[in-house]
């Protein structure tokens, strides 16, 4: 598959949150304010973009070469939470503008499982390490496409009569649902 | 009621973790397209927590307090493993349809989530009612949206036949899960909270 295919279907045709439902926790946890989602959105991308590389690296240079395959779910989800927590120290250290708008978001990416679910998809996919590379970025980026579309949503939302049973997630859901009727129209533009 | 019924109704109903607690909902979306995978990916991950719940109260005196995650998460990947393997030689068909979501039992945040509220503060014996009250509450959740959208979607249930000749498709796909989930939620919320104090 070639790099822009990569990117389109990660992003569009099979969106991490709206068709794949990865990453579905702090999609709908941290969707109430278009800032904070573009904030979570970019550390999603960043984060997996980094990931989906170690990941690869993990699986062929030591998992495979050890023969321990059936590790792999736990040297992944440890690796990432190394990563995750890596990275928020260096961003702490090198940069604390980008901390401040960053780093609340950081610790909740480790249970993110959108980051583990890209992780294991490229290593079945049997994606080289560029195509990996570009699945865990569009990935984050389709991530972050669904939030803040949401997030514009569900400020809108926050105004509007609902009745009372309805609020909240129950009407969240909802309207993740109609998202995803809309994002089912690029379907067949990757085949 | 005595201690051990109040842990499993509190898994069941007062906090329950896909209605009322609202984690671990990429299973519940993922999964629920035919009652079976919604009940197998149930009693997975009822395994998993009642598993973990007990070692990680076992070992809540040995484990120093800055690597309490980390630990955690060894141990919960370590029984979501043994759950892929067992599947994967005992129920094959399983294993295909739960596909990634399998693997993904590591970050469901249900599991963590107890681990860290519950099982590190708890003993043992009640450490394990939780699990097992929660992985019902779990349980219970899916096969419900899951019955739902393969009654809507496919016209059966288990299987088996049961009215709508000419089913909704979409009910299946992405969008169904979605909006099956909110609706069964704000009829539970309706039900059963009767829009006392849910924000």
């Amino acid at each position: 598959m070639s790099i822009g295919a990569i990117l389109l279907s990660t992003i569009l045709v099979n969106n991490f949150v709206l068709v794949k439902f990865l990453g579905i926790c702090p999609f709908l946890g941290v969707s109430k304010k278009l800032d904070t989602a573009m904030g979570m959105g970019l550390a999603v991308t960043f984060v997996m973009g980094l990931a989906s590389v170690v990941t690869w690296l993990i699986q062929h240079y030591v998992l495979d070469l050890l023969h321990v395959q059936y590790l792999q779910t736990l040297a992944f989800i440890l690796v990432i939470a190394a990563l995750v927590q890596f990275v928020e120290m260096v961003i702490k250290k090198t940069s604390p503008g980008l901390y401040t708008s960053l780093g609340v978001y950081l610790p909740l990416i480790t249970t993110n499982c959108a980051v583990l679910g890209v992780a294991i998809l490229n290593i079945q996919s049997g994606y080289n390490l560029l195509q990996t590379l570009f699945s865990g970025l569009g990935g984050g980026l389709g991530f972050m496409l669904g939030i803040v579309l949401f997030a514009g949503i569900r400020e809108q939302l926050e105004t509007a009569p609902i009745p009372q049973w309805l609020k909240g997630f129950p009407l969240a859901l909802i309207t993740a649902g109609l998202m995803s009727i809309a994002f089912l129209g690029f379907q067949g533009l990757i085949r | 009621m005595n201690k051990a019924g109040k842990i499993l109704y509190n898994g069941l109903v007062t906090e329950n973790p896909t209605f009322r607690l609202v984690l671990g909902m990429c299973p519940t979306l993922a999964v629920t397209t035919a009652a079976i995978n919604g009940l197998g990916m149930g009693i997975s991950v009822l395994f998993v927590l009642t598993c973990s719940n007990y070692i990680v109260s076992l070992l809540r005196n040995f484990i120093p307090d800055n690597v309490r995650i980390p630990a955690y998460i060894v141990v919960i990947a370590s029984f979501s493993t043994i759950v892929q393997m067992l599947l994967q030689a005992f129920v094959p068909s399983l294993y295909a349809s739960l596909g990634i979501y399998l693997p993904l039992i590591v970050v469901n945040c249900i599991i963590l989530g107890r681990a860290e509220a519950f099982a590190s503060k708890h003993t043992p014996g009640e450490a394990f009612l939780d699990g097992i009250g929660m992985g019902l509450g779990f349980t219970v959740a899916l096969v419900l949206v899951a019955s739902v959208r393969e009654i809507l979607g496919q016209g059966t249930l288990f299987g088996i036949q049961v009215g709508l000749s000419q089913p909704a498709l979409l009910m299946s796909m992405a969008p169904g899960g979605f909006i099956t989930l909110g609706l069964v939620m704000a009829l539970v919320n309706k039900l059963i909270v009767r829009g006392g104090d849910k924000a």
